[in-house]
């Protein structure tokens, strides 16, 4: 390849040359444009990785805290799950691991803090008549023993089972909570987002799903479980049952940025905030 | 000269590199994978019913299944369509229309599989499930999504096939008074058999490799499929729907899917190079 040596011996070539130029100059451009939105993350930045559950949030904590500190270094939100939030935070390839379960018996030598607590929700389409289940034919039918709708007084219809992928947190807590030592059942339907079980339970009108209370919205019908509406006041007040924390797991005594955003986010103001999207303060 | 051998060696090196890549990524493969295969059993690993990560418990066999119900399906749509139109377009069509035919089926090779999926979560499952019954996220729509997908595949390479075929054929066929269909039948579509064949088997190991689309159809239900109205679990949504979230056996044994899933496409390629070679001699 020969640098751009122009030489103008007819106007056909001064014309090759000029075209030859402008797509040059494209082509830097566009290099230019694509490390343009590039930033290097800055040293002393804090990285919280893991739940999906936790993880909106977790970014409208840091957002906020941001604003408040715009001096601070930036705090970097990612996804990835409870069981690998977890492991990022033993091996150091987060700041914080986000948790939406219980550290379990093996998951050793981690600081965690609660900083919500979270309801599950049992929900189903709003045109399937059942809207109060007890804690047993819930996990009778999560367990696959029951598989009518009939036998729960809703219409003669099979269930369409609906859970959450192996390692998610939100199946973590509803097995705890809910299966106890029964398993799910094996042959369920499964989606891997709170989102997704929220969209196929409220376009199947036989479908029965677990999610998130505050991702339950108009278009699924929540459950009342043993009678109890799922609610912010009724967690509090000890009735509903189905309750998950959200936990923030280090590896060991927050200190510095770290200790500074979990001091903020256990303050009034940023439970506040968390209970205005639908969480159960801590404070 | 000596420019000349330079260049040589710096392009081995490159092919060298491209391929230790690849060797590299299965060598990653069976390092991860292989110990939990061993540990539970070859044979209980590919034959197990049960998947059941927090117990311990691997076996892959639904999933097995699941991924050739739904190739198989995908094969069962995908391939007479494909073929029907490669004969049209190199048999009947006439030139201009053949010329807009197959750019838009150069168009459908590059639309994003998560659109695929996304269609046939929002178009195809709620119809399925009002029209047919079940849950809708089923072997079906997985079928019919990866058919779609897989077209491309088939028509270009088939048609490739079909014009191969000498033009002396042709003469002759017609010549002993054999009808235009007679001659696609009895004597185009023998000769450009194995084309075809070889097309029909790279269109199955992208239908069998296919993940994001058939996550969003299939339902992901680790179950052995009855009907075609089932929801399923293919090898690769098993990988991809648990992957995030796995932890040590669990992503061993994800790994150990992974293990399944190369062999059976190294299956599929072999026997498609075995097809291509025989066609060129």
């Amino acid at each position: 390849m020969q640098a751009s040596a122009c030489v103008y011996g007819s106007p056909r070539a001064a014309l090759q040359c000029f075209f030859d130029a402008v797509l040059r100059s494209l082509l830097i451009l566009a290099f230019a444009l694509l490390l343009g939105g590039c930033r290097r993350g800055e040293a002393g930045g804090l990285t919280l990785a893991g739940s999906t559950s936790v993880q909106p949030f977790a970014e409208l904590l840091a957002e906020e805290y941001m604003l408040r500190h715009p001096q601070s270094p930036p705090i970097n939100v990612q996804g990835g799950g409870s069981t690998a939030g977890i492991q990022a935070a033993q091996t150091g390839a987060a700041d914080i691991g986000m948790s939406s379960r219980e550290l379990r018996d093996d998951e050793t030598g981690l600081y965690a803090i609660t900083i919500a607590r979270d309801a599950i929700a049992v929900i189903v389409n709003p045109r399937n008549p059942v809207s109060d289940l007890t804690l047993e034919q819930i996990r009778a039918i999560f367990s696959g023993q029951l598989t009518n709708w009939k036998a729960v007084g809703g219409e003669d219809h099979p269930i369409t089972l609906v859970t959450r992928e192996e390692g998610s947190g939100t199946r973590g807590a509803f097995q705890k909570l809910v299966m106890g030592e029964e398993e799910i059942f094996g042959e369920a339907i499964v989606q891997d987002s709170n989102g997704a079980v929220r969209e196929l339970v409220a376009s199947d009108p036989h479908a029965i799903g677990y999610i998130s209370l505050g991702i339950a919205d108009e278009r699924v019908k929540v459950i009342k479980v043993n009678g109890v509406e799922p609610s912010i006041e009724s967690v509090e007040r000890g009735e509903y049952l189905l309750v998950r924390p959200f936990l923030f797991v280090l590896k060991g005594e927050p200190q510095g940025l770290a200790k500074d955003f979990i001091d903020f986010v256990l303050s009034p103001e940023a439970q506040e905030l968390l209970a205005q999207e639908g969480l159960v303060r801590v404070d | 000269m000596k420019e000349e051998r330079l260049i040589q060696w710096l392009l081995l090196i490159i092919a060298l590199s491209a391929i230790s890549v690849l060797a590299l990524i299965t060598l990653f493969i069976f390092k991860e994978g292989l110990p939990i295969m061993v540990k539970v059993g070859v044979t209980d690993f590919i034959l197990g019913r049960r998947w059941s990560p927090g117990k311990g418990v691997f076996g892959i066999f639904p999933m097995l299944m699941g991924s050739l119900w739904v190739t198989g399906g995908a094969l069962l749509l995908g391939v007479p369509l494909g073929l029907a139109v490669a004969i049209f377009t190199t048999e009947f069509a006439p030139p201009y229309l053949s010329a807009a035919i197959r750019p838009a089926i150069q168009l459908l090779a590059g639309i994003p599989s998560v659109i695929y999926g996304f269609i046939g979560l929002t178009v195809l499952v709620p119809w399925i499930r009002s029209h047919l019954g079940g849950p809708g996220l089923s072997v079906l729509a997985g079928a019919i999504i990866l058919g779609i997908m897989i077209l491309p595949n088939i028509i270009s390479i088939s048609e490739d096939a079909i014009r191969a075929v000498p033009k002396e054929y042709r003469d002759g066929a017609l010549a002993l008074g054999a009808t235009h269909w007679q001659t696609i039948w009895m004597v185009v579509l023998p000769a450009a058999r194995s084309g075809i064949i070889a097309s029909i088997i790279l269109g199955m190991g992208r239908a069998i490799g296919e993940t994001m689309a058939v996550i969003m159809v299939v339902g992901n239900a680790v179950k052995v499929p009855c009907s075609i109205l089932d929801p399923t679990r293919t090898l690769t949504s098993n990988i991809g729907i648990e992957m995030g979230y796995a932890s040590g056996e669990h992503r061993q044994a994800l790994f150990a899917t992974g293990i399944v899933l190369f062999f059976l496409i190294m299956l599929l390629n072999t026997a498609a190079n075995i097809v291509i070679r025989r066609r060129s001699r």
